[in-house]
């Protein structure tokens, strides 16, 4: 049987979930002899050439590039997880649900304290940027998400159970001290 | 004003632990908490201006801008809607003339929603600046707000009849009714107050107190029945310069109202029973957390206090024992259910945010101000009492093996007979709806122990109440036929979660309000069936918060997934399996404008 094949990609995050991926340390092996990588920052592979089984989504949405890849993860898994507190809740960059785009945009290019030598006061407009959403999204209000892995990061120990889980078909097991708030 | 503020603080000696009363004092005086009252006070304390504000922005009753000469609370919960709270409202709005959450312009009126007061057998009520009305209706509003703009004071307002019992005491003067239905050992006229001080306790060791508390094997009354007895022990073995018996009285349940019928008529023996425990364990200094929604009863506590202190049940060398000083003070809350948390209540009567401590250490070994310090229930002081007048074994006559002794019920929502009942635990659910005068047949659901517990069909109704099976604090709210349980009850439960979620664990202050965006989807007729499987999924990431609150929060809506699913199932879209609301063009429209850019939507 071939191995199963794994996505990964970060969105709207910080990278600190792929960092907590590496912190399963020298299981790292033992994940490779497990699953096969294919489109990932870890393997720098960039586009999706086959149907892979697990994709591991870091990071809510912000942006429509964020809403097309995660669209792309979608069509391209079979399984898709949500990981992280951004991916599940938006996260940290979710602060800015609160406030007006157009103050944000002020804020970040005309206003702020470092933004002295923007002297033409230049929004950026440039139709290859992609372009900024209303709010920033939970993966799950854009895309089925089938499971999701809870944290800031979430620890490498729940990942990797996780993993193993979804490939071996058995049951997490998710006992009160691995999950507890603090 | 700053000299107010001035008498205030120095009342309570620039203690910060007393910040609660500062606050409650000066909200109480001035109708708000004005900026420059917080530095005033911060400054007083020694503490800093956020240390304040953060105690102040936890509580509702709280607040920095005026609150109206007259601030109408009006409950909000479940029941009170189910009563016909709407229209109370409308008719408040219309008669001021503003909305809720406003303030009339010549600050005459303001109005406020309000989480559960503990009056839900006698709904819609309201408190106005601290007195309860109760059984409103719009004909009665009209006289209120007529009455208040012509500056008639809130006292002379009550053109009913006083309630019943001690709530026509002269010291409480109030409308609120007892309705109780069923007397047992606590709630028995049967009893001389000081009695076991007197006669027992001169005569039985702090041990022998314990071994026969343990003997009656009584639990813990608020919900989590922890064996009392085995706390009390715990407690004395402890190390610590004092140590402290706290009175949970901050039942903040939606639903859950008989803590205020003991406190209402039966306060003696609550005291009693402090005063037991304090022996007991060793303490020196009782303090009863009562919540801030029964502060029309502090004239009356405070009195019978007194009245204790006279006839030495309170006070140094107690009952004639050599060396035994105890007393017992009130402290009242601002508006947090969470507080009813042992260890947020401890926080709270501190001086502080009403957040869950985490555990261990538990409050036994490092509570009140870090010292040993023993949480009970109003109902298990006061049980604690009767086991010593007639010993353990007489206890364990009531009830069943497991949970012996009785339990008070609240009881309320459609049913003939509202009120509290004291019954042994091992009652059915049918045997109770039968007594509360509920036809089986109009019954639709009961919500048994409040948001924080489970909401049953009629499939159940054979089961037992008792720790071993349906476990409560006592809080049974009957819903009808004609209600709809989605909207009327899970809804306004999920609501009520997110609004009282101290914020500490992201878990308890983000998935109730995902969970609510979920449920709210499915009442539009968006859901599908993965919506449903979401909620399940979502509703057990909560189990990981700090505090019961926390873990409990998904209950409304985990608990009619599990006994009403088909009324989820009839909500969803059959053909779908994924449905996102989300729309690019709209998404991107604002930033778009604001940068200058066609948006390029292929």
């Amino acid at each position: 049987m071939s191995k199963p094949i794994v996505a990964t990609t970060s969105l709207a995050g910080c990278f600190g979930c792929h960092m907590s991926v590496l912190d399963i340390d020298e299981r790292i092996l033992d994940l490779i002899e497990l699953v096969e990588f294919h489109k990932s920052p870890i393997d720098d592979i960039k586009k999706f050439t086959k149907m892979c089984d697990i994709g591991l989504i870091e990071g809510g949405c912000c942006n429509s590039e964020n809403i097309h890849v995660l669209k792309d993860f979608r069509k391209n898994c079979k399984i898709l997880v949500s990981v992280g507190e951004c991916a599940i809740m938006g996260g940290l960059p979710a602060l800015r649900n609160g406030i007006p785009i157009q103050e944000c945009l002020d804020e970040a290019y005309l206003n702020g304290p470092s933004v002295g030598r923007n002297k033409k006061h230049i929004m950026p407009n440039d139709d290859e940027l992609p372009m900024i959403l209303d709010r920033v999204y939970p993966c799950h209000e854009i895309v089925k998400i089938d499971y999701y892995l809870p944290g800031c990061p979430p620890s490498a120990e729940l990942i990797w159970n996780a993993l193993v889980a979804l490939v071996t078909g058995d049951e997490l097991k998710l006992p009160y001290e691995v999950v507890k708030f603090d | 004003m700053a000299t107010s503020v001035q008498n205030i603080i120095e009342k309570y000696n620039k203690d910060k632990t007393r910040l609660m009363d500062i606050l409650i004092d000066v909200q109480s005086e001035r109708g708000y908490i004005p900026k420059a009252t917080i530095t005033q006070i911060a400054n007083a304390l020694d503490i800093s201006h956020v240390d304040v504000e953060q105690t102040m922005s936890f509580y509702h009753f709280f607040s920095d801008k005026p609150t109206g000469k007259f601030a109408v609370y009006l409950n909000d919960s479940a029941v009170a809607n189910m009563m016909g709270r709407q229209k109370v409202k409308e008719t408040f709005e219309n008669e001021t003339g503003i909305k809720f959450g406003e303030v009339t312009p010549d600050g005459l009126i303001g109005l406020f929603d309000t989480a559960c007061i503990g009056m839900n057998d006698q709904e819609p009520a309201a408190l106005i600046n601290g007195q309860v009305f109760t059984n409103l209706t719009p004909f009665r509003v009209k006289e209120i707000v007529r009455d208040i703009k012509a500056g008639r004071p809130l006292d002379d307002m009550f053109t009913a009849a006083y309630g019943d019992g001690e709530n026509r005491n002269e010291l409480i003067k109030s409308v609120v009714v007892n309705n109780i239905r069923k007397k047992g050992p606590i709630l028995s006229e049967d009893y001389t107050p000081g009695i076991v001080i007197w006669k027992k306790l001169p005569q039985m060791s702090p041990e022998q107190v314990i071994e026969e508390i343990k003997k009656s094997n009584i639990r813990g009354r608020g919900g989590a029945g922890f064996p009392t007895g085995l706390k009390w022990e715990f407690c004395r073995k402890a190390k610590g310069e004092k140590k402290y018996i706290f009175c949970n009285a901050d039942e903040g349940e939606p639903g859950t109202f008989k803590d205020r019928v003991i406190l209402t008529e039966r306060p003696k023996l609550l005291f009693e029973g402090m005063v037991i425990a304090g022996y007991a364990v060793g303490a020196q200094e009782g303090i009863v957390y009562v919540r801030h929604e029964y502060k029309y009863l502090q004239k009356y506590l405070e009195n019978l206090l007194q009245g204790a202190r006279d006839r030495n049940l309170l006070g140094k060398d107690i009952g004639g024992i050599k060396g035994f000083d105890f007393d017992i003070r009130i402290q009242f809350g601002a508006g947090a259910y969470v507080c009813g948390e042992e260890s947020a209540l401890i926080e709270s009567a501190e001086g502080k945010r009403g957040e869950p401590r985490d555990r261990p250490p538990f409050p036994v070994e490092k509570g009140y101000l870090d010292m040993p310090t023993v949480v009970n229930n109003v109902e298990t002081l006061c049980a604690a009492v009767k086991v010593l007048l007639n010993g353990g074994e007489w206890y364990r006559n009531f009830g069943t093996k497991d949970s012996t002794g009785t339990k008070l019920l609240s009881v309320s929502g459609d049913c003939k007979y509202p009120g509290v009942y004291e019954v042994e635990w091992g009652f059915t659910v049918n045997d109770i709806l039968e007594m509360v005068g509920a036809d089986e047949k109009q019954v639709q659901a009961v919500q048994v122990g409040g948001p924080s517990g489970s909401i049953i069909s009629s499939a159940e109704f054979k089961r037992t109440v008792c720790f071993a099976d349906l476990a409560t604090g006592g809080s049974l709210i009957i819903i009808g036929q004609q209600r709809d349980i989605l909207t009327d009850i899970v809804l306004n439960f999920t609501e009520f979660f997110i609004e009282e979620s101290c914020g500490s664990c992201s878990t308890c202050r983000n998935i109730t309000y995902l969970m609510k965006n979920k449920l709210e989807k499915i009442l539009d007729a968006r859901g599908v069936k993965k919506d449903i499987d979401d909620l399940v999924a979502w509703g057990k990431i909560l189990k990981v918060s700090r505090c019961g609150l926390g873990q409990t929060a998904g209950n409304p809506i985990l608990t009619s997934i599990k006994n009403f699913r088909h009324l989820y199932e009839e909500k969803i879209q059959k053909d779908k399996d994924f449905d996102s609301a989300f729309d690019m063009a709209s998404a991107v429209k604002e930033s778009c404008i604001a940068a200058g850019r066609i948006p390029t939507l292929n």
